[in-house]
This record gives structure tokens, sequence and C-alpha cells, in this order.
């Protein structure tokens, strides 16, 4: 039986602020074991969305994707996304709005309700740690972060949205 | 083999178009063109704009650390830079020889990997192109209009990727950055219900990697004029051959070829690379190109990947895969094929046997053995070399007295094929710019030679907002007069 939650924290740990989703990752996996939520939710990091992650959607009432954004809002962006064709130009690195619409196509049934967390980065350099002002962007994030996991519903999540 | 093309007599005066980054290939690339007033392509190049600097990042650490760093290269074949990285800290703990067992288990998570990087790159990267058109509308050709015109072929891909993903997942204990290889063996084997589970499914991939070799074989034959001849070029080529000049991916001697077919060397234990390779710096990009020193740089380059690696090894051990290396063969006409979207052809070819060679594996109790470690007399340097899903794959470390690395070099696959690459857009420029108004469908003919090559140009990252695909003409001024955006 798979967890109602699904959240996919997207990112290469060794590259400064593309860290910033495996940061996050961590942390919620503690957060969640202490409390108690564990089987509530499922963590999926990865270097980056891929084609089989439609799978990893199958039987979820809420998706999640967590990524770090080069000139996005700081400290964050919380916004619901919907399938869509035609904003893929590589196949690559999906982006969420893709990975949705082959689950659309492939398993011919809508996906579970999906949003993204972009979480503001500076700097992508090899070997580089997480900014200063990443690092202040994560706290942020990691906020809203428990209060979804606590409150885990479409209601909820659709109450806190952050453009 | 000639370097025309790479450098104009008088760029100064031309316009100039760029291709940046070249879209559906791994991490950043940009491809100039500077033509004259009359649209005539007099200039060419590849770029890559993005510095490594690994080597770097890797000196320093202890030698038994560097198998799960490297994997931090490249979010699409982290499992070859494990294995490479492992190999040659073999040689680094003196384990001239795995225990059964240990190598088998690395060979089965080697072809897990190649399996999933293939139908990745066939089902998702090409298969676009090659089912719609090099023409076709920009807003359908990629991944979603092919699910949304071929749920079968779509739904096929992510499962066949899925497989593979699985094999690395219980040969390397995780999804991502797995431990499974460490100097001298392995630190777990399968258990039986692991195993169980992998074979389950195993038949059925097989029987789906067969018919993605007809798939690509009657779209290849279908279109002979187009397929035997896009961005044409002839050049040497190079890969390791396991036992008998078989077709491995995981261990072997060097053999290459000339553009003839003929042996230039053969035999070669990988540790003397140095000896037969030398590396060249050009100054308009990071990337270096290497060649072989027996020949000289302008002549010696070469191309590594499945083209080379089905027509330079002497068969293939497994039954299906060496029956479409025969037809693939038979069909080139007894001479070398050059054509780059024969990659295509011969890369499915070796998702075919990456997939017998599972099943194989799968019903070989050595699998679940308990030997998994050798060492023996400690050395200060090693070289592992892998096949890995673009082709040949160098690793090279020093490490001194304190077991801490003070040497890296790696050769990745895609170096190995960069003046080839460069070769295959020069053609392609000449062949349908030249001369011609530029359109989105005539650039993305520059991509699909690009993306036959299936290279790697950077490590993984993938921010949102990080990967926009930018055209610009620039006129003989430097001014912009057009350009395009897709993100």
């Amino acid at each position: 039986m798979s967890a109602p939650v699904v959240v996919f924290a997207v990112g290469n740990p060794s590259r400064g602020d593309d860290a910033i989703g495996p940061e996050l990752c961590g942390r919620l996996e503690k957060w969640l074991k202490n409390e108690g939520l564990e089987d509530q939710v499922e963590l999926i990091e990865d270097f980056q969305l891929q084609i089989e992650h439609v799978l990893d959607l199958q039987g979820r009432q809420l998706a999640l994707f967590i990524d770090a954004g080069e000139n996005t809002v700081a400290p964050y962006t919380f916004k619901q996304i919907a399938p869509a064709t035609g904003i893929a130009h590589t196949t690559h690195e999906l982006p969420p709005e893709a990975v949705l619409q082959v689950y659309l196509q492939t398993e011919a049934c809508q996906p579970p309700p999906s949003f993204v967390l972009c979480v503001s980065g500076e700097k992508f350099e090899l070997g580089e740690p997480l900014t200063a002002t990443a690092s202040n962007h994560v706290e942020a994030a990691f906020a809203l972060l428990t209060q979804l996991c606590r409150h885990a519903s479409l209601a909820e999540w659709n109450r806190v949205l952050v453009q | 083999m000639t370097y025309s093309l790479e450098t104009a007599e008088h760029p100064e005066r031309l316009r100039r178009v760029a291709i940046d980054p070249v879209s559906r290939v791994e991490g950043h690339g940009k491809v100039t063109i500077l033509l004259d007033e009359h649209n005539k392509v007099h200039q060419v190049r590849l770029h890559i704009v993005e510095f490594r600097g690994f080597e770097k990042f890797i000196q320093g650490r202890p030698y038994w650390e560097v198998p799960v760093m490297v994997q931090r290269l490249c979010g699409i074949c982290p499992v070859s830079h494990h294995l490479a990285a492992s190999k040659a800290m073999d040689i680094i703990v003196g384990a001239k020889k795995l225990t059964p067992t240990a190598e088998k288990l690395r060979r089965l998570m080697h072809y897990g990997q190649m399996l999933q990087s293939h139908a990745l790159h066939f089902f998702h990267l090409c298969s676009p192109d090659l089912l719609f058109g090099f023409d076709s509308d920009v807003t359908r050709r990629n991944i979603v209009g092919v699910a949304a015109e071929h749920p079968e072929i779509a739904k096929r891909g992510v499962l066949l990727r899925k497989f593979g993903q699985e094999v690395i997942r219980i040969t390397s204990g995780k999804r991502i950055h797995g431990t499974g290889a460490v100097p001298g063996g392995m630190n777990k084997s399968l258990t039986i219900a692991e195993r169980d589970e992998l074979l389950k499914d195993i038949y059925q991939i097989v029987a789906w990697s067969r018919d993605a070799v007809h798939l690509i074989q009657k779209v290849h034959i279908q279109d002979p004029g187009l397929y035997n001849s896009f961005g044409i070029f002839r050049s040497n080529f190079m890969s390791i051959v396991g036992h008998n000049g078989d077709l491995d991916f995981y261990h072997g001697s060097l053999r290459a070829r000339d553009d003839n077919g003929k042996i230039i060397f053969d035999g070669v234990d990988y540790q003397q690379y140095d000896k037969y390779i030398e590396e060249e710096v050009k100054p308009w990009t990071y990337m270096k190109f290497p060649f072989f020193r027996s020949l000289g740089k302008e002549h010696g380059w070469y191309k590594v990947g499945p083209l080379a690696r089905i027509q330079n090894c002497t068969q293939i051990s497994t039954p299906f895969a060496e029956h479409e290396r025969k037809e693939f063969v038979d069909y080139a006409g007894g001479s070398p094929m050059h054509a780059p979207l024969a990659y295509h052809w011969t890369r499915m070819i070796e998702m075919l046997h990456a997939a017998e060679e599972i099943k194989n594996l799968l019903h070989d109790d050595d699998l679940l053995g308990s030997d998994l470690m050798v060492k023996g007399e400690r050395q200060m340097e090693g070289v592992g070399v892998i096949e890995a899903p673009r082709g040949t794959l160098f690793h090279h470390y020093r490490v001194d007295e304190n077991d801490v690395v003070t040497m890296a070099n790696l050769i990745v696959s895609t170096t190995n094929n960069n003046q080839a690459m460069n070769e295959a857009v020069r053609h392609v420029a000449k062949r349908y710019l030249h001369g011609r108004e530029v359109t989105e469908g005539l650039l993305n003919h520059i991509e699909v030679a690009i993306r036959a090559f299936d290279p790697c140009l950077s490590c993984a990252t993938h921010a949102l907002g990080k990967m926009p695909l930018q055209v610009e003409l620039v006129d003989v001024e430097g001014q912009q007069v057009h350009a395009l955006s897709r993100s």
C-alpha cells in the first residue's frame, strides 16, 4: 500500500544550490520519522525528473515536486500544476507538468492533484555548498513543508498557495 | 577526415547563428554557425560551455570515497562512473581478479544501466524525431507528443527504463547514490527474493527489446536515402572488446579500426591507454579532443559508442543480439557503416544484448554467493575502463601513501566522440543550411545529428528555469536580427 502523499525532491547535492531539493528531503525524512508520519508521505530523491516517475504517482492522493529555481521568486513559490503539453524541450529533465501529462497518456486517467515547491537558488557551481541565501530559503520552505505534511489535504494545500 | 568548416578565414564578416543550449541532450551545449550574406556556411562548432572541474574536485579525497563521489558527475549514467572508478581502485588495492560473485554482480548492475539508458535515449529522446520527422511541429516533437500518439511505445519506454533502474537499485542498494561496488569487490549480493523479483519480468523485457530493434530497423530501411547519408562522415572507431573479440561492456582490451575496418591496434591493455591516446586542447571549447598517437591529431580522431562497438566486436555472445548484429552487418554491405543515424539501430541491438545478459545472469547462482571481496599488494596508480552507454569511459588515478588521490584524469565517452560530433554537425549544416533561410526545422536537423551520439555534455544540474533553448541570428555588425526561445 503506497503512502497517500508522494514528495519528489530533485537536485544534485554536489552542485551548490541545486542541493536545495536533497537538503529539504533529508530534513523532511527525519521530521516525518519524529512525527510518526512516515507512512503518510513517501519521499523520492533524484537528480532530475524522468519518465519513470509517472509510476510513482500511481495510487496517490497528493503529489509534491520540490526543486531549486534560478531567477525565481524568493524564498519560494508554491503552486498547483496541471498536465501540460508543448512545454518540455528536453526529456533529460522533464518539468513536473510533463510528468503529469505522460501519466495522463499512459495511465488513461487524471494524475493526483500535484503541486510544485520551487525554492530560489543563486549559484550552481560544482563542489560548492549551499549559499547563505539559499540556506535561508530552505528554512522558510521547510516550515511550509511541515505544515503541508501535517495537513495533507487538497483544500489545505490550496489555502496556502504562494505564487 | 578533415577539419574543413572548423575555422572560417574571415569570421568578422559573417553572420552568427547560435543554438544555445542544444535541447534534449544532457547538460549544456551550444552550436554556433557562421553564415555569409548568401546564407552559405563558413564555420560550424559544437561548444561545451560548462567546465566540469571534476578531476580537481576528486583530488585530496581518500581513494575509497571516489566510486561514490563520481556518481555525482552525471544524473543519467552514474553507474558507469561508479564502476569505472571502482575498477581503477581495484588496481589500487591490488585486486587483480574479482571473485565470480562480485564480477557478476557488477556486470548485472552495468547491464541494467545500459538497458535503462538506451531505453531512455531511444524512446524518449529520439523517438519524437524518428516517429514524427525532423521538420514536424515542434510542439509535439517531444515525449509528450509520443505518448499522445503512440501510447504503447511510450509505455514500453517507461517500463524498460523502470526495469533497468530496478536492477541498479537492487545491485547498488539505492535508487541513486548507490554503494554496491567498492575497491576490491562488492558490498552485497542478491537475495533469492531480489533475484526472483527481477526474473518475473525479464522475459517481457527481452521481448520488448527485440521489438525495439525491429522498429528502428524498419524505420532505417524504409528511408535509406536519409538514414544512410544524414550527417555522414568517415572515421576511425574504438571500443574495448572481451574474450575472443566478443562485445563486452564491462571488461576487455582496447581495439581500434580505421574507417575501412582495418585493425589499427588490438589487445591493448588499457592500463597503457596513454601510450595510444593523446588529448588535444582547443581554445574555443573546454572539451578536449582525443586522438590516436600513431596517426596524429589530424587523422587519429575516432568515434565510440554503439555504432563503434557493434562493428568493432567479432561477435556477440547472446543469440538474439548476435542475429541482429549479423542483420546490421549484412545491411552495411561488408564495410563499416558510418551514418550517425545508424547509432539508433546499434543502440537497440546493445539494449537487446543487455537484456539477454541480465536474463542469463539471473539464472546464475553465483549472484547469490557471499564471497565478495579480494585484495592484494597495494598500488599507487590505476586505470579503470568501461563501455558506458555513450562509449568508452576512462578513469585514471594516482593515490599517495596516505590513501589520498593526487591525480585524476577522466576521458568521458562524449569527449571521445567530440571531433566526431563536430564533423556530423558540419556535414548536416553544409547539406541542409547552405544557401537557405534558417528555420526551426532546419536547426533541429543539427540537433538530430548531435542527439544520435547521445552526448552527455555536463554534470546533472537541472534547476527549474536553468535550461531554456535560445536560437539567435546575429548580423555582420553583431546585432541580433532574430531570436527564437523554447522554455
